[in-house]
């Protein structure tokens, strides 16, 4: 009884144990954290990352698998999407991201919707995007919570790395478009601001060292509360310099931290966008300029960057075909409209992972960190350079041409 | 008329009728004439609108020619898009799945800075389209970027001597409720083929009548392009996704006797071989990720490699606004990346579509005696970095980025595109999409 569930045990763990040891040995490793090495080595051990270093100075033990590559980076981060959200099909049961009963409902929680197994986040994670900030969406004043989550297959409570990372909001005409009330941004405002002062009054009443004096626990008044208390941030999404300074003064009346999801005239806005400390996700550089994105400019990126605003570059969300973007395509472009190679891939790792305040674990090739990583046979942003193999904490996901 | 106002007269002419007098020749770039090897060190000279001569033969430049230096440079032909929806075509309206009176000419505003971002992206020719929210939408356009401020400035008329197509659709987009639309696939095939039996009793008639003009039955502004189908001079483009879709398409044009464009073919790499032995050519939007709608969940980025292998003729189209004009380049790049060959892709944003549109005596390749539509690269036409610097239209520069007020319209920015929404083919989100059945 005892030998056989030794064996048994063994061959549980073996497996595991086996597989959990990596080298990844590449021409160009990019950590982002620090200056590229040439002919670097990546060890990875149980998921996480062992060692980082020139491949003359690190030993490869002789039982790890080793990979070979032109160039590795930290697996990508997409700072904001709908994908695992919102579905492929677009009919009305694959699409979770957008609740009309009412406007605002900051207590609807990602987690009970995102669908790990949804197709579009298999093709996300086959193009080297590892972790994924997704959730609710665009065109209520408080659509719900968003959530960060890596792209591995699993359910849900396997994957996700932060629950309730923020809560998403929108101001702008998408909005009037699909509530009988609000209907003018005037009222849009007023009725955030509202609810955001019903929340203050929860927020003083909880304090109270008197229990019995505490009101009901709220679900609503729950979540306002964290991002009162900062604990959230709020995710707001306009494009236009009305809608951005709208988020601004919000932002000063309530205290709450302010990322603007879009962003679109932010190059416009500079000193107001810093003064205020609003951090920016920048809409896919190949958004359709109309609508609210008619004055976008493909310079964004590089203009914000020069004026030393961190960017974060989102896929976004998409109504139509394609049903995603990807956010490997759309910080490629940067590169070629102002960005260095090196800004272009802060963008889409260690910026988003300091925004969504995960980037104790990812968002670099660092000692310690997840070992989420993707590897190509050529320049990272080249249209013809394929993808090659994805790790997210150290399992091989994706391993052929592509 | 005295001697002076003929002088005036001729002086207007000379002006106002060639693009440039003298000879223009374009020394040391890289060329790719498409219908032939890439040619390093390469000299184009062009006049009056017309290309000279393409090879590396200094001889070849003529004495009076100006000579332009573009060393590092890459030229190719203008590109030819054979699906757009710039400068707001509409189409039928829903009152009828089947338009085939309406012309998207009627539409158009020829002044939409739309064209301007075609140019940015080294477009030329372009094949500007009515929607897929119809059985039939209507007659397309085929035009070049010349300027103009009139639709017939723009038009070009082909070998056929049309200039234009007839747009048709299945699948999703043309299927809804409401003023005779079909809510079955079958129902959509049955409504096309009655439409075309109809065609074939009236091209009967006019046939019978013969040069009897009293005979000729009364003139239909909806049988007239149909049966210019019939008699193969105007080509219909044919949107279709699905594999079942597509092969109805390709039943359809056996049982009538046309050879229609197929457009789209999210799931054309499924049925290529059928494609292929129909003699169909295939014009593809290459797209970043699946899905939308059903009919596109199965859309690859391998589209154009699977039909080149099985010998299908690809050119691509950016659907604009659907993808983009500026970055149309993009599509042959990532059909690349996904098994194309270099040599068919590059042929898929010129020669090709030139062919699909009977343009090909005219434009797609840089050849003696085509029309001097050509781009100038500042690399490989694949790469990302790369940017179109000028864009040439008949001879004409129509398009240079070092010029700011040209450069905006390819980065976009503050009051750089109107806000004149028409011009956009515009899809909302689901909803809006469901309810238009766009």
């Amino acid at each position: 009884m005892k030998k056989s569930f030794l064996v048994l045990l063994i061959s549980t763990f073996a497996p595991i144990y086996l597989l959990a040891q990596i080298a990844i040995k590449a021409e160009i490793v990019y950590p982002v954290s620090a200056a590229p090495i040439k002919d670097g080595v990546v060890l990875i051990e149980n998921g996480k990352i062992k060692a980082v270093g020139k491949a003359a100075e690190i030993i490869i033990p002789s039982n790890y698998k080793i990979y070979e590559s032109k160039i590795v980076t930290p697996g990508l981060i997409d700072a904001r999407t709908l994908i695992g959200m919102s579905g492929v099909l677009n009919i009305p049961v694959d699409q979770d991201q957008l609740e009309k009963s009412s406007p605002i409902q900051p207590e609807l929680r990602a987690i009970d919707a995102y669908n790990p197994e949804e197709a579009l986040v298999k093709v996300a994670r086959e193009y080297g995007i590892t972790t994924i900030h997704t959730g609710h969406g665009i065109g209520a004043l408080v659509s719900g919570q968003t959530m960060v989550t890596k792209t591995k297959k699993g359910n849900t409570d396997e994957v996700v790395i932060k629950p309730f990372s923020m809560l998403a909001m929108t101001i702008g005409h998408s909005v009037s478009e699909k509530f009988t009330s609000p209907g003018t941004k005037a009222k849009q405002i007023s009725m955030i601001r509202s609810e955001l002062l019903k929340a203050q009054v929860y927020m003083k009443k909880m304090l109270d060292k008197d229990s019995t004096k505490h009101p009901t626990f709220d679900l609503k008044m729950d979540a306002l509360s964290k991002l009162l208390k900062g604990e959230v941030k709020a995710l707001i999404t306009a494009n236009k310099a009305v809608d951005i300074m709208n988020s601004i003064r919000l932002s000063k009346e309530f205290g709450f931290k302010l990322v603007l999801d879009g962003a679109a005239e932010a190059y416009r806005l500079i000193d107001e966008i810093k003064k205020a400390n609003a951090e920016i996700i920048l809409h896919a550089t190949m958004a359709r300029n109309e609508d609210d994105m008619l004055n976008m400019t493909r310079e964004s990126a590089s203009i914000l960057t020069k004026a030393g605003i961190s960017v974060s570059i989102e896929s976004g969300y998409e109504g139509y075909v394609p049903k995603t973007r990807i956010v490997l395509f759309e910080a490629a472009l940067t590169a070629a409209y102002g960005l260095t190679f090196d800004e272009a891939l802060k963008t889409i790792t260690i910026n988003p992972a300091k925004l969504l305040g995960v980037d104790g674990r990812i968002g670099s090739l660092e000692v310690g960190k997840d070992a989420d990583m993707v590897l190509f046979d050529g320049d990272p942003f080249e249209y013809t350079t394929h993808v090659t193999n994805v790790l997210i904490d150290g399992v091989v996901f994706y391993d052929k041409i592509k | 008329m005295n001697t002076f106002k003929i002088f005036l007269c001729l002086l207007c002419i000379g002006v106002n009728a060639s693009a440039q007098q003298k000879p223009v020749a374009f020394k040391g770039a890289l060329i790719y004439p498409i219908n032939g090897a890439p040619i390093q060190n390469g000299i184009l000279v062009v006049q009056n609108g017309i290309i000279l001569s393409v090879g590396n033969d200094e001889k070849a430049i003529p004495a009076n020619a100006e000579v332009i230096l573009v060393n590092d440079k890459v030229i190719m032909p203008g590109l030819v898009d054979t699906h757009s929806h710039l400068g707001g075509p509409e189409g039928g309206d829903y009152s009828n799945p089947i338009n085939p009176e309406a012309r998207a000419m009627d539409a158009i505003d020829p002044t939409s800075d739309g064209f301007k971002k075609a140019l940015a992206g080294g477009i030329t020719t372009i094949n500007v389209m009515p929607g897929s929210g119809h059985l039939m939408s209507g007659q397309t356009v085929y035009l070049k970027m010349r300027d103009g401020k009139i639709i017939e400035d723009l038009l070009i008329t082909n070998e056929k001597g049309v200039f234009g197509g007839l747009k048709m659709a299945n699948g999703t987009n043309s299927m809804r409720s409401g003023s005779g639309f079909p809510g079955t696939r079958a129902k959509s095939a049955s409504l096309v083929r009655e439409l075309f039996l109809k065609a074939q009793a009236y091209k009967k008639k006019m046939e019978k009548a013969g040069k009897d003009s009293s005979k000729m039955p009364e003139r239909d502004l909806a049988m007239e392009p149909l049966v210019e189908v019939l008699n193969g001079k105007r080509v219909v483009h044919f949107h279709t996704h699905k594999s079942n879709d597509i092969l109805t398409v390709i039943r359809l044009s056996k049982e009538f006797g046309f050879k229609p464009v197929l457009h789209h073919l999210s799931e054309g790499w499924k049925v290529a071989d059928e494609i292929a032995k129909a003699g169909l050519q295939a014009s593809i939007i290459v797209i970043d990720a699946p899905g939308g709608k059903m009919e596109a969940v199965n859309l690859t980025l391998e589209t154009g490699a699977k039909l080149e292998n099985a010998g299908v003729p690809v050119a691509f189209h950016t659907d604009d606004g659907i993808t983009d004009s500026r970055l149309f380049l993009r599509a042959a790049a990532l059909s690349v990346r996904a098994g194309m060959s270099r040599e068919k892709a590059l042929e898929g944003l010129t020669i090709v579509g030139a062919k699909m549109l009977d343009l090909s005596s005219k434009v797609g390749s840089l050849e003696k005696g085509k029309e001097a539509d050509f781009i100038i690269l500042s690399g490989d036409p694949l790469s990302i970095y790369t940017k179109v610097e000028q864009t040439w239209v008949e001879g004409s520069k129509k398009y240079d980025i070092t010029n700011p007020a040209d450069r905006a319209f390819l980065t976009g920015g503050y009051g750089v595109f109107s806000s004149d929404r028409g011009e956009f083919h515009h899809h909302g989100d689901e909803e809006d999409d469901a309810k238009a059945g766009n």
